[in-house]
Order: C-alpha cells, then sequence, then structure tokens
C-alpha cells in the first residue's frame, strides 16, 4: 500500500535528480561548444537555455548569452526552479517527506549530494573550475542511481520512482531534438559542413552520446543516424524508444499488481507502438519538428495522467 | 550548592555503575576518543538526523549535540524507578477517565474545580467519551531529575506528544557504531524493540470494531515539522504509513488514507499534531493540519487516537503540583516518585513566601513550554527578579514556582577531559493493556558549565542512556 503522496514525492524526486543532472549534460554540451568554436557562442548558450526550457527566465534577469552567466542560470541560481542546485533541492525535499519509502542508503545519498553541491554551489562559479563542477555533478547524481538500483525493493515504489526518471528524460531528450531540429534536416545540413559536424556533436554530448554513437554507428555524423540514435535506438538509454519501454513496463507492473487499467496505461503503449512502428525516414518525411512537438505534448498528457490515475493530489 | 556526580560524586569517588566503563575509559587515546566524537557528528548530520530551527532560512537544520559518555544506571536503580514511573501512569489515566466522566477527585475537593474547568487543556469536547480499549495516554515520556543518591522527583509528565525517543534509539546506534567492544564487555539493556513495542500496544487498542490486524499510521504536520525525522522515523520503524491531514478524509463512518488504488480505512492513529490542529471541525476552524470529521469517528468509537484528545490536562504545569494527590487517590497509596516541592502562586501565603524568596526560586508559567517565560532567581540580575515580580502579582494564578534544585550532573568529554555538566531523564512509556517502560530513555545534558536548562532549544544536548543488565 503506497500513499498517493508518497507516489507523488517519489516521482517528482526522481523527475529533479533527472533534471539535475539534465543541466550539467546541457551546460557541459554548450561549455564544449564555446570552446572548440569562438564565434558564435552565444548562439549556442542561447539554445541550451533553449533546450532547458529556461530562455524566457533568463532573459529576465540578464543580457548577455555567456558562460558564466548561463551556467550561474543553469547551475547555481536558486531563483530558476530548474537549476541544479534547486532541482536537487526540491528532489531532497521531496525525498524527506517520501523517507520512509526509501532504503538508508537511498537517502543518505540523496541527502549528501544536497549537503555537497550546496557546499560547492554557494559562491559563483570560476570558469576555470566549471569542468570539475559539472563532474562532481554527474558524480552525485550517478551515486544516487547507484544506491538507488542497489538498494531498493522492486515494488511499487520502484515503479513510481521510474516513472518520474523517464518522462523527465523523454521530455529533455526530445526538448534538445527539437530546439536542434533544424540542423539535422536534410535540406539545410545534407552537406555535412564543419559547423554541422560540431553541432551534431553538441547534441550527441547534450546526451553523453557523442562516444557509444560511433560503437553503435559509422564514425561519421549523419544527422540521420543521429535521429535515429536518440529517438528509435532500443539500447540507447536516453532514446525516446528506450523511456517508452521502461515507462509502459513499469506502468504493466502497476497495472498488474493493483489488478486495474487507467488512461495512462492507454497513452503509454500508443507512444510504445508508433516509436516501435516508426522508422526514420517517415519522421522525417512527415516532420521532424512535428513529431516532436507532438511527442512532448504526448508526454506531458502522460505525465498528467498518471498524477491522476494514482491520485497523487 | 554542590551538585551530586552520578559518575565521580566528590565525596565517596567513581560510583559503582561507571566502574567498567571508567577502567575501559582509561584505556582510550584521548585523541581517538576527540575523533570518535568527529564521527559522531557525521553520522548524525549524514542520516539527516536534524531538527529544524523556525526562522533560520540558512541554517534551518540543526543538530542536536551529542555527547559520547554514556549516563549510566543501575539494574536496581532503574527498577525502582519503574515502580514510581508506573504507578503515576496509572494515576494519570485513571484521572483522565475521571476527569472527563464523573469527575469525583473534583467533587471530593482534592483539585480544584476551577483550575480543570478554567483549563485550556481541558477539552469539554472529551467528556462523557471513553477511548478505545479505556486508555487515555498512550504514550507518555516521564521527566525525571535526581538530587543525590536516592532522590528522584519528576519534574514534568509528558501526556500529549512527548518527542525525543528517535534520539533515544540514534544515540544508541551511534555508540554501537562508534564502540562497539564497549556493549561486548558492558552488558546494557537493550532499547531497540522500542518501535515494535509501540506498534504491538498502539495494535492492542485498536476498536473493538477493527476487524483482523488493524491499519496503523503516524500522523505528521509536514516535512517542515521541528520533529518530522522523529515522526518518519518512527513509521519506518514500526512499517506503517506516515500521513499528513491532506492524506486523510473521513469516508463512511471511519478515517481513511488516499492510496495509489483508493481510500483506506485507518484503525489507529499514532498522531503528532495537536488537539487544536486535529479537527477543524471541531477545534481551530484554519487548521489544515488535520482531519475534518476526525472527531465524530472517535466519538463513535471508529478510530483510536494516540494519545487522546484533551490529555493535556494532566500535564499541566497547574495540576502537576496536585499530582502526590492525584496519585493516592487512584492508586491508593503514597506517590513512589515524588514531586518537586511546588508554590502555587494562585495561593496567597504562597504567593508571599514566593515575592520574598524570588531571588531562590525557579519561576515558571502554568502553560509555557520548552524552557521559555521562566525566571531563574539565583542566576537573574535583580531588575530582572523585580520586572518579574510585577509580572507575577499582576497575574498570579499564571505561576508556580519550585527551589532551584542542584539537579545531578554526568560529565560529557570535553577538550579539557571529563567536566560534569547538569543532565536529567525521560524514560519512556507505553501504555494498552499494560505498561511498558524501555530500560533507558533520553538523557539530556546541558552543554554550558553550570546551567541548568537542558532543552535542545535552548544550546542542550544529549547522551545515550544505559541501563545496566545487572
Amino acid at each position: 500500500m503506497l500513499l498517493g503522496r508518497t507516489a507523488n514525492g517519489l516521482y517528482w524526486m526522481n523527475r529533479y535528480i533527472e533534471r539535475a543532472e539534465n543541466m550539467a549534460r546541457l551546460v557541459d554540451a554548450g561549455l564544449r561548444m564555446a570552446l572548440t568554436r569562438t564565434q558564435n557562442a552565444s548562439e549556442e548558450w542561447n539554445s541550451v537555455l533553449l533546450s532547458a526550457g529556461s530562455d524566457v527566465a533568463f532573459t529576465q534577469k540578464y543580457q548577455d548569452y555567456t558562460a558564466a552567466n548561463v551556467s550561474d542560470f543553469l547551475l547555481r541560481d536558486t531563483s530558476n526552479p530548474s537549476s541544479t542546485m534547486s532541482a536537487i533541492e526540491t528532489a531532497r525535499n521531496n525525498a524527506r517527506m517520501v523517507r520512509t519509502a526509501l532504503t538508508r542508503e537511498t537517502w543518505e545519498s540523496i541527502n549528501e549530494a544536497w549537503m555537497s553541491l550546496k557546499r560547492m554551489l554557494a559562491k559563483p562559479i570560476d570558469e576555470r573550475d566549471l569542468p570539475t563542477v559539472l563532474d562532481a555533478i554527474k558524480r552525485e547524481t550517478a551515486l544516487i542511481r547507484g544506491s538507488f538500483y542497489g538498494t531498493m525493493l522492486r515494488n511499487e515504489i520502484f515503479d513510481f520512482s521510474q516513472l518520474g526518471t523517464y518522462v523527465e528524460r523523454a521530455d529533455n531528450t526530445a526538448r534538445i531534438l527539437d530546439v536542434k531540429y533544424y540542423v539535422l534536416l536534410p535540406s539545410i545540413s545534407w552537406v555535412g559542413s564543419t559547423l554541422d559536424n560540431y553541432q551534431w556533436e553538441s547534441i550527441l554530448r547534450s546526451v553523453s552520446a557523442h562516444r557509444s554513437y560511433r560503437w553503435v554507428y559509422d564514425a561519421d555524423y549523419k544527422p540521420t543516424n543521429i535521429a535515429d540514435y536518440l529517438i528509435l535506438n532500443v539500447r540507447m538509454p536516453r532514446s525516446l524508444t528506450f523511456c517508452y519501454r521502461f515507462l509502459a513496463e513499469h506502468l504493466k507492473f502497476l497495472g498488474d499488481d493493483y489488478g486495474e487499467r487507467h488512461a495512462c496505461h492507454a497513452t503509454a503503449e500508443k507512444t510504445q507502438a508508433m516509436l516501435r512502428a516508426g522508422s526514420i525516414k517517415d519522421i522525417f518525411d512527415a516532420g521532424l519538428h512535428e513529431f516532436l512537438a507532438n511527442f512532448i505534448r504526448d508526454n506531458t498528457r502522460l505525465g498528467d495522467e498518471i498524477a491522476q490515475d494514482y491520485r497523487f493530489y | 550548592m554542590a551538585a551530586f556526580d552520578e559518575m565521580l560524586p566528590e565525596v565517596s569517588g567513581l560510583r559503582r555503575p561507571y566502574s567498567a566503563y571508567d577502567r575501559w575509559l582509561k584505556e582510550q587515546d584521548p585523541a581517538r576518543l576527540t575523533e570518535k566524537m568527529q564521527d559522531a557528528e557525521r553520522v548524525f548530520r549524514k542520516t539527516g538526523i536534524t531538527f529544524a530551527v523556525y526562522g533560520e532560512q540558512e541554517a534551518s537544520e540543526r543538530l542536536i549535540p551529542f555527547d559520547i559518555v554514556p549516563r549510566i544506571i543501575s539494574g536496581n536503580e532503574w527498577r525502582r524507578l519503574t515502580q514510581g514511573i508506573e504507578q503515576r501512569v496509572q494515576a494519570l489515566n485513571a484521572f483522565l477517565d475521571d476527569i472527563y466522566h464523573r469527575q469525583e477527585i473534583l467533587r471530593a475537593g482534592r483539585v480544584p474545580r476551577e483550575l480543570v474547568a478554567k483549563n485550556e487543556a481541558f477539552l469539554p469536547e472529551m467528556i462523557g467519551v471513553r477511548p478505545p480499549a479505556g486508555v487515555y495516554t498512550h504514550i507518555i515520556g516521564v521527566d525525571i531529575v535526581r538530587i543525590s543518591e536516592n532522590e528522584f522527583y519528576v519534574l514534568e509528565d509528558n501526556a500529549r506528544t512527548p518527542s525525543g525517543v528517535s534520539y533515544m534509539l540514534e544515540n544508541r546506534e551511534t555508540m554501537m557504531q562508534l564502540f562497539p567492544e564497549l556493549f561486548q564487555q558492558i552488558k546494557v539493556r537493550p532499547v531497540e524493540n522500542y518501535p515494535q513495542l509501540l506498534r504491538q500496544s498502539l495494535a492492542a487498542v485498536r476498536p473493538q470494531s477493527t476487524k483482523g490486524a488493524p491499519t496503523i499510521a503516524v500522523l505528521t504536520p509536514g516535512s517542515y515539522n521541528s520533529a518530522y525525522f522523529e515522526h518518519a522515523f518512527l513509521a519506518d520503524q514500526m512499517g506503517v504509513q506516515l500521513v499528513e491531514g491532506q492524506d486523510l478524509r473521513v469516508v463512511d463512518g471511519h478515517v481513511a488514507m488516499r492510496t495509489t488504488e483508493g481510500y483506506k480505512q485507518i484503525d489507529v492513529l499514532y498522531r503528532r499534531v495537536d488537539d487544536s490542529f486535529l479537527d477543524p471541525l471541531t477545534f481551530r476552524p484554519d487548521s489544515a493540519l488535520g482531519v475534518p470529521g476526525i472527531m465524530d469517528v472517535y466519538r463513535a468509537g471508529n478510530i483510536t487516537i494516540a494519545n487522546a484528545p484533551g490529555t493535556g490536562i494532566a500535564d499541566d504545569k497547574a495540576i502537576y503540583s496536585y499530582m502526590p494527590e492525584i496519585v493516592e487517590f487512584y492508586t491508593g497509596r503514597k506517590a513512589i516518585l515524588g514531586n518537586i516541592p511546588t508554590w502555587r502562586c494562585s495561593e496567597p501565603d504562597s504567593l508571599k513566601y514566593v515575592l520574598e524568596h524570588i531571588n531562590e526560586l525557579v519561576i515558571k508559567e502554568v502553560h509555557g513550554s520548552g524552557g521559555y517565560g521562566m525566571l531563574v532567581g539565583p542566576a537573574a540580575t535583580k531588575k530582572e527578579c523585580q520586572d518579574f515580580a510585577k509580572k507575577l502579582a499582576a497575574k498570579p494564578s499564571n505561576y508556580i514556582a519550585q527551589p532551584t534544585l542542584a539537579l545531578s550532573t554526568c560529565p560529557i568529554l570535553t577538550e579539557k577531559g571529563l567536566s560534569p555538566r547538569h543532565v536529567d531523564l525521560r524514560p519512556y512509556v507505553l501504555v494498552s493493556d499494560r505498561i511498558q517502560i524501555v530500560p533507558g530513555g533520553l538523557t539530556r545534558v546541558a552543554l554550558k558549565e553550570g546551567s541548568l536548562v537542558v532543552n535542545s532549544s535552548q544550546g542542550g544536548g544529549t547522551k545515550d542512556t544505559w541501563v545496566l543488565d545487572d
């Protein structure tokens, strides 16, 4: 038996842990672009902010798209509810609320991540320290994930936690693609200029897939392959298909355990079926941007339905 | 005023209960002990054993300092204490049942009627209500002080929602982690089974109508409450749900919690929410922490609320001074554990005495708690005494006075070695169809040299409390 409020807490705890890490990844990709390409750096930082969904809030506070401003806003600004610091704080508050549902190891890893990041992000980050800070964020969230997978019982508590992780991750991957979809379109980038190569690498980097891409596809970056990798690859842990495989699986466990199916089951299965049947050619033919916009909308609806069907409020 | 030290009294040297510990201590390298002290703090911070301090944004989570020298009580001393506590707890429950029914003790003139009738802690809503299994106060923390080898006094009966038991458990856990060898050398009675005892105790007082195993839940005001850690800890250790008011509603005459599969009935609610917030339909209408209609369910006998609403009338400071009479009235015997002599300022003779001796006494507000709003005469300036005397004369019934006792001390480890500090003791008592007292409790210690205030909100710390299996 699980309280609806506890399920809600677990779901958001994991969404925010995922988000804390994704912010670091996005800044990492932006930093790489800015370092390798001195021109148009501000454009790159702008798209990083768009991917993070934080562009509007950023422009209310800053004028210049610089590494210092963007990384400050996305990593340590507590007035930005999606910054790594805000996200880890929200994750910990949720963890505190659902503490009785967590193993001691899981709780302690979240609490320690919060303590160490709070210390590290207390002062503005010196640009020279940025790589160290980004590594530390990824390491802390990896430790949380490790304790979580290593110690949690695979029951409904695990299921609701995973739903949070994969809804957030799918949203994140889809947004990264949508912000950059134009550089993947054949009409513009068929030629494969150096510029495009950087752009493509940046996309892969922001989902930590620039190395694994080469294990799966050719050494050369091809836009269709990149899109295929991030959307349809079943083995790539941040692809949309991968996320939906697990969303459907955990929803099925819940449905079987409780002996009841809800609207969220149908929604998740529909999206999963669509991803399974699709080919990357079909997606490009029908319009990559339209595909991603629809996906993001359906994914958000799935989150709402889960909250409603399982009485989060 | 020389205080009695429980380890090293000046007159007789090392006391027996501490002999094995003292032997061990002398073998330890001081540097290692200092290291262990830091380890302890790390353990507490890592596990998030903190209490919230209101109004301080940055430092909103504080640790209660922990001292690594245990407070040790012999088996014999403990047996005496438990007899006294049991008697007192029986009397408290009998008093509550009487006060909310026939009020024999008022008719007999042993406790003044207006002291109850005009008391905010007295809930008229509870008149005629008999809780399941007839138990009113299920979980009690009796604060006890010691002033000499054989003199123990009750300072306060916490009959509402006593806190701190998680520290008793975590202090022991920490000590066992830091010094496992000590527990092999010295037989210390275990306290670890408190959560199981609590769960059994709560299950035993379920409503009669409960079918099968009762569903138990802990009701917390939420994660911003200063004792939230303890609420979560106890729910976790008992294996029951930790609920908030927003999770609960009355469904078909029962209190039910919103789960991922719909509403599920609750039979026993261990609430850590104050009376006035329990039911907005009956008490404070602005309360968002309680459950609208829970009092109707309670009156219908369909839920056990632990502790029962209205138990505060039994631990009120004005009532406290009548405890010797109360114990005798209901148990037919003199109280084994005495009260600290108390002057009720509402009585003209007492008021006169208190005003004349204000610089020797501790004067407390009748309804105050946490060590606030009190005057410690010997430590106060002349001006403070004069100001307090004015307040006292203006509203005498709001105050009681007690002599400043030389509370016993127990050494703590400081940079300069062992140093005595004043302590008190809160053992935890569970009442169901029987009375159970876990051998141990929470020892609070005033960390400032000479200070008598042990409250954690004012610089107090804690110690592991050992009851020897001897």
